[in-house]
């Protein structure tokens, strides 16, 4: 029966001639190898460091590390574990991370623009900051800004003094650090009511817009209202803020705000390199706005100024957002280069000292790279969320 | 089919990779004899214990020992590769093999030698940790030190001993840490830190570095013991007893009068532990693994431990450092060799 039916024949294939049962089957082998191979190279890894002595394990995070950092958001003291340097390396990396982000999108954007304009002079000086920052590695950037910051600083003896309250130093800026008084309660409530008041202030005026076309001072009005509520407040409480100002003592200020030179160098060389690539992103992303738009927007009336915000940025925004996002995680993981300058950062402070004081190579190298994945990865999460909702929206 | 291949292919070399990194069966003594040559770490640059010179020869009492392991092996002391070496990167160098030996004026610990699987041979420099300041500082004692700001090496023990010191006298200082010695001496002399802490010897030479040596002194004090010696894997007993007898002959060697000029005469005598040392009686080499005469090699290519030390880091030198506790037990030292028989 089946020989007087070859097509019938034909469409019960044997299983290991069928496409799509190969294709699953070899997927499977395919998965099984790397897991295979990934589970031998762990073992592998344990059984070796098992047989030459070496101690494994993550235990050693709660013993006492016994150095010290020099800056560290959280307390710190050298009686304090491995696990603790951790967390303070970590929150020195997020923390010139954070920085570096925030300062490079402004002098992107800045100097993405300026490529743009119609003035020659700032067109060109635009241009020739992306062509030499770009081009020059950062690590020497990292170096130039360490050593010419520190080089040409005063020693504390003969620090830069600003009112007797600001010193800048070759160990750092040295600011009034503020202590709140009892009553600054209602300086704190009168910072969130403020803030409420805004978004409520742009709500209704957005509104007001929509329905009648009038255009409300917002940006003014609420600058105005950040400012004068909290000043309100403390005024009325009687000024509960006491400042710490930083003294000489000994070999060095005591009190205040420190900002180490380690940290400002690397900050100015993150920023200042990552905006030379953040301004090309600018630029291309506003070319690819068709001009018809910049010209409809003028046939309206708009204003250059507007026409860039309202018209142009938006939509060049989804040009924009997936390259910054690539430029933000390279800020991240570039700031790895700290620990050439001294910068207590993560690679420096875990990876380097603790990794060397306990000799778990192994745990230590892998929290770290799983801690600059993480950060990627959540980084990449909020810019795709964003980039979502700034997305052309075809209705 | 193709696809097929590649990927059997891939999985095989994966395996065996892996299979290979299992298999240690050769000796470290085998595989630097089949290699012909002595994988040894060194510092990236210190002068008197590891440092090259302009056209790559490597001097120093470190590179020294190397060389004298590579001369008891080989006969030849010049069979040696340097591998330079950060503080931070020295112990995984030679767990993962990269090296032979690490001879990179490394302080013995317990912490080091219990847990990174690595065993110390000895102790061919006798150091403590000390602090180097700038003149005008004004200050003649460690314990005028509090609040001040240290350059320090990263991965050292100086890190720790520094902390201990600070807290056990109830101060509070600043550590700026940097990667290579190089470093901190650029930190030091741009005014970054008020003082460099590193073992005295070290002080001694990195101050050496500086544009105007006279601007800065060593403060008399000494916080910490730094017995610093060769290392070597752990799980390789006749490779670390090579290494440990190779510096042990060196201090024998002073101790019975034998130096790298008179050695040729020094196989004449009746001396029976002269003969052992040198091959002439006995059989000490074949008990390790090398030639008979190794004794012979060490003194007559590197030389004794005296030797080694005044030419590298003794009086004269530009460390210029006095032999103290590194002088030999007979004259006032701690230098001490077990029996050679």
């Amino acid at each position: 029966m089946n020989d007087s039916n070859p097509h019938y024949e034909q469409t019960r294939r044997k299983p290991w001639n069928d496409p799509r049962v190969r294709a699953l089957i070899f997927q499977a082998v395919a998965i099984a190898a790397v897991f295979w191979s990934g589970w031998a190279l762990i073992d592998n890894t344990l059984a070796n460091m098992e047989s030459r002595g070496i101690s494994t394990g993550f235990d050693f995070l709660n013993q006492s590390a016994g150095f010290g950092i020099i800056m560290s958001l959280i307390p710190y003291d050298a009686t304090m574990s491995y696990g603790r340097t951790f967390w303070v390396g970590l929150l020195n990396t997020l923390l010139v991370s954070g920085m570096g982000i925030i300062a490079a999108t402004v002098l992107g954007f800045i100097i993405g623009v300026a490529r743009l304009s119609s003035n020659w002079l700032i067109a060109k000086i635009a241009l020739v900051y992306v062509e030499v920052i770009r081009n020059i590695p950062l690590l020497l950037q990292i170096f130039f800004w360490y050593f010419a910051v520190l080089r040409n600083l005063p020693s504390p003896r003969q620090s830069v003094d600003v009112g007797g309250l600001l010193f800048l130093n070759n160990r750092g800026l040295y600011l009034p650090d503020p202590v709140a008084e009892p009553g600054f309660g209602w300086v704190a409530a009168a910072i969130v009511i403020a803030i409420a008041a805004v978004v409520i202030i742009r709500i209704l005026a957005k509104r007001r817009q929509m329905a009648t076309g009038k255009i409300f001072p917002t940006v003014k009005v609420s600058v105005a209202v950040l400012i004068g509520l909290p000043l309100l407040a403390y005024l009325a409480a009687g000024g509960p803020i006491s400042w710490d100002i930083p003294e000489l003592k000994g070999f060095n200020f005591g009190g205040g705000i420190t900002m180490i030179p380690e940290l400002a160098a690397l900050w100015f060389a993150l920023s200042i390199y990552t905006a030379s690539f953040i301004a090309e992103i600018v630029r291309s992303g506003i070319m690819a706005v068709s001009k018809g738009q910049t010209e409809a927007a003028q046939a309206l009336g708009l204003k250059s100024g507007m026409t860039l915000r309202l018209v142009v940025i938006p939509q060049a925004m989804r040009v924009i957002i997936p390259p910054l996002t690539s430029q933000y995680l390279n800020l991240v993981k570039n700031s790895s280069l700290a620990t050439a300058i001294g910068y207590p950062d993560l690679v420096s402070v875990f990876m380097g000292t603790t990794l060397n004081q306990t000799g778990q190579a192994v745990e230590v190298v892998a929290m770290t790279m799983g801690v600059y994945l993480t950060i990627s990865l959540l980084i990449s999460l909020f810019m795709n969320i964003y980039n979502r909702a700034v997305a052309l929206k075809e209705r | 089919m193709k696809k097929l291949i590649t990927l059997a292919a891939g999985a095989a070399t994966l395996i065996g990779t892996l299979a290979a990194g299992n298999a240690m069966a050769a000796t470290t003594l085998e595989s630097v004899k089949d290699r012909g040559h002595l994988q040894c770490g060194v510092t990236t640059g210190l002068p008197g214990f590891s440092q090259p010179d302009d056209k790559g020869n490597w001097t120093g009492i470190d590179v020294d020992t190397c060389r004298a392991v590579a001369a008891a092996i080989f006969g030849d002391g010049a069979k040696v590769q340097f591998t330079p070496l950060t503080a931070k990167e020295r112990f995984t160098a030679l767990q993962s093999g990269e090296i032979d030996v690490l001879s990179r004026n490394t302080t013995w610990t317990l912490t080091r030698d219990a847990s990174l699987g690595l065993n110390f041979t000895g102790t061919n420099y006798y150091d403590g940790q000390g602090f180097l300041v700038r003149k005008e500082i004004g200050v003649s004692d460690a314990s005028e030190l509090d609040g001040a700001t240290f350059c320090i090496q990263a991965g050292t023990t100086t890190e720790l001993n520094l902390a201990d010191y600070f807290r056990a006298n109830d101060m509070e200082f600043k550590p700026l840490v940097f990667d290579t010695s190089e470093q901190t001496v650029q930190g030091f002399a741009s005014g970054r830190c008020d003082v460099l802490t590193s073992d005295r010897s070290q002080l001694a030479a990195l101050r050496s570095k500086l544009s105007d040596p006279s601007s800065a002194v060593i403060l008399p004090n000494t916080i910490s013991k730094e017995p610093l010696g060769p290392v070597v894997r752990q799980g390789d007993d006749q490779w670390f007893n090579i290494v440990k007898w190779v510096l042990f002959a060196q201090i024998n060697a002073e101790e019975l009068g034998i130096t790298s000029e008179n050695v040729d005469k020094m196989k004449e005598s009746d001396n029976p532990n002269i003969q052992r040392l040198l091959g002439t009686d006995g059989d000490m080499g074949e008990k390790l693994g090398l030639p008979a005469e190794f004794g012979y090699d060490i003194v007559k290519e590197v030389g004794n431990y005296g030797e080694m030390y005044n030419r590298n880091v003794g009086p004269g030198t530009p460390l210029d450092l006095e032999r103290g506790l590194n002088a030999l037990w007979t004259e006032g030292g701690i230098m001490y060799a077990p029996p050679l028989r």
